[in-house]
């Protein structure tokens, strides 16, 4: 079985973020990247499931500037078998759908895969977009946000489990097909010293646009269907913080109670 | 002008859900800036009934697709529909809930029609200098907001729950059209099977008013037991931390923060959780927040509205009885 998993490099969840000046976007300068973490999950169920059937292989891919190496070199060295990268000057400014025809294009080259996973979302633009696009463009099905899956014993369909609204939702889809990773599917692993050590001699391919046989205008702005014109701060809060301390739990109900009641007026 | 906007209603066991209206607020008003109309689509089997209350909140039409192969949800067959009634019919823009559906739904079409996805926008508004919404949404987790265009015709977007006002009930009628589109079993890939509810209904995190959310101060899971027994006097859902779920003292559903929800209900009651970035960024948009906490130097203590420097074994339970104590 070939399994493929897009990784996504993103700033580090615990960093506080700088927007620039002029509001073209988060200021990148000094950051830590990571691996998008609901693509960590993926992996981690690419690596189970190779491990469990003892055969086939693990392809990372992630398109993004030459950073982005380091988050493939870090899926191999999880375990993933080899990797592609989509770097060159014409996918920048590139959108979800860009993405995504982009990372379809290099799966069918590299390919055919009988299992794809994405991440539910990438933590930094949170588009949820780029998994079931892929599906979209290669013409197969994709099940989203899956918080477990099963593969059939013949490995002919999958059957995933996804938080819904007030319940689970159970789908089965014929492979090959796309499949988002949730929280709740696994415990990804760190990778181990032999695992850095052994990366850095695995194989990472580069593609072009043209290698892909992908056209100026299907890639970076062009190939966009979304534009962001403004980034700036959050609104801020103006909270001035009432402290409630020193008081027997019953009055501090009472007083907490009173605020909510008469000053805040939400209950 | 034809100008049209249309809003896709979910619906389930016969009901439509709530964050649907929002939507519908959502699009009205740009529809009324724009000086077009409202629209929703019902798709399903049956479900034709929706069309009197979608009317009420302003929907002028309701686009209804009746079709057996429609009764369950598929990410197949519900790209399909859409996709053939937009092709037809040519809507500037088409706006759904955020919801686990549409989050499954909008970007298969989105990639079918070739058109700009904006998800979990939180504002919309109409440029007349080039007849496109601009809309406003998260990014990086909340901690930065960013101004967003769609390219591409219908513009695709969808509404964070509790972003936009439920649309107000005009006491409208919408004209109910018929739509025939064909579909057949061989569409319909990714049809869910099954639905599997929990034992007790429960409040949706994301739509819940008010959230009582616990953390690692909670010490194990039977000790949760007094957060659900404050919540079931507010009629509020229970949260949790990153650090309670990983812990096995509570199920994913319930997390909130980076790797779990964003939610903004009108009080968020945070009981033993110190405040980390990753938990801030999935609540810091609650209208009030109050903290429970032994460390009155925790950073969610100097967030909130009402910071409560308490033993939250002793203070929670006392809240609970004062509560039911005033509501007799
Ligand atoms: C990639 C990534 C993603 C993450 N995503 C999330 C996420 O989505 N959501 C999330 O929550 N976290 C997330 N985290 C984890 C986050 O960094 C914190 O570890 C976590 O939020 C801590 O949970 P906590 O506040 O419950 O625990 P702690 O930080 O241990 O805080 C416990 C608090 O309880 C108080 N306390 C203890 N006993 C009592 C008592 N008897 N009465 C009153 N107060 C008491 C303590 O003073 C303390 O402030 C993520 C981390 C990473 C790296
Ligand atoms: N540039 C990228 N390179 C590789 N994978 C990506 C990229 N962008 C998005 N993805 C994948 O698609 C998922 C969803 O991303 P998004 O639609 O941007 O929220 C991510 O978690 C990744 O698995």
């Amino acid at each position: 079985m070939k399994i493929a998993v897009c990784i996504k490099q993103v700033p580090d969840t615990s960093a506080t973020l700088k927007v620039k000046p002029d509001g073209s976007g988060v200021d990148t300068e000094g950051l830590e990247f990571v691996i998008s973490p609901y693509d960590e999950y993926g992996l981690e169920e690419a690596l189970k499931t190779k491990e469990k059937m003892d055969a086939g292989e693990v392809v990372v891919l992630g398109l993004g500037p030459e950073r982005v190496t380091k988050a493939l070199r870090s899926g191999l060295a999880m375990g993933a078998d080899r990797a592609i990268h989509l770097a060159d000057a014409a996918y920048e400014g590139s959108d979800a759908l860009a993405t995504a025809r982009a990372l379809a294009a290099a799966l069918k080259k590299a390919g055919p895969f009988d299992l794809i996973w994405a991440g539910k979302e990438a933590v930094d633009d949170g588009m949820s977009t780029v998994g079931a696009a892929i599906a979209e463009f290669l013409g197969i099905p994709h099940v989203s946000e899956v918080k477990k899956a099963e593969l059939a014993a013949d490995h002919s369909s999958v059957t995933c489990w996804s938080e819904v609204e007030g319940g689970t939702a159970v789908v089965e889809v014929k492979l090959p097909a796309v499949l988002t990773a949730q929280k709740g599917l696994n415990e990804p692993r760190y990778a181990s010293l032999k695992g850095i050590m052994m990366a850095k001699k695995k194989e990472l391919v580069r593609f072009t646009p043209a290698d892909l046989g992908l056209g100026a205008e299907q890639v970076g702005k062009s190939g966009s269907r979304t534009e962001v014109l403004k980034v700036e701060p959050p609104p801020k809060k103006q909270t001035v913080t009432k402290l409630i301390k020193d008081l027997e739990p019953e009055a501090a109900a009472k007083e907490l109670l009173r605020l909510l009641r008469d000053e805040a007026k939400v209950i | 002008m034809g100008t049209e906007f249309w809003v896709v209603a979910e619906h389930r066991g016969g009901q439509l859900r709530r964050p649907t209206l929002e939507a519908l607020g959502a699009a009205r008003q740009v529809a009324q800036a724009a000086g077009g109309k409202t629209a929703a689509v019902v798709l399903g089997k049956n479900a034709g009934n929706l069309a009197a209350e979608l009317g009420k909140h302003g929907a002028a039409r309701v686009l209804w697709v009746d079709n057996d192969n429609l009764d369950v949800y598929s990410s197949g067959g519900y790209t399909h529909a859409l996709a053939e009634l937009a092709r037809a019919q040519k809507p500037d823009a088409i706006v759904f809930a955020a919801s686990a559906q549409t989050r499954d739904l909008a970007p298969r079409l989105a990639a079918r029609l070739d058109t700009g996805l904006l998800p979990d926008c939180i504002e919309m508004n109409w440029d007349a200098s080039d007849g496109r919404i601009l809309a406003k949404r998260f990014v990086n987790s909340g901690k930065a907001l960013a101004t967003v265009k769609a390219r591409g015709t219908p513009a695709l977007l969808t509404t964070r729950p509790k972003a936009f006002a439920i649309a107000s009930d005009t006491g409208g009628t919408a004209d109910v059209v018929r739509c025939d589109i064909s579909i057949d079993a061989s569409h319909c890939f990714g049809k869910v099977k099954q639905y599997e509810q929990p034992a007790a209904a429960k409040v949706e995190l994301t739509e819940a008013d008010i959230i009582v959310s616990g953390g690692r101060g909670l010490k194990g899971p039977a000790e949760f037991a007094i957060l659900d027994e404050l919540a079931a006097v507010l009629g509020a859902a229970v949260g949790a931390s990153r650090a309670a779920v990983d812990a096995g003292w509570r199920e994913h559903a319930a997390q909130v923060g980076q790797t779990g929800k964003v939610v903004t209900p009108k009080l968020y009651i945070a009981c033993g959780i110190s405040g980390a970035i990753q938990h801030l960024v999935g609540m810091t948009n609650s209208k009030v927040i109050v903290a429970i906490n032994k460390d009155a130097d925790a950073p969610l203590m100097k967030l909130a509205d009402y910071a409560v420097v308490a033993d939250l074994f002793l203070f929670v339970p006392a809240l609970t009885a004062e509560l039911k104590r005033s509501q007799k």
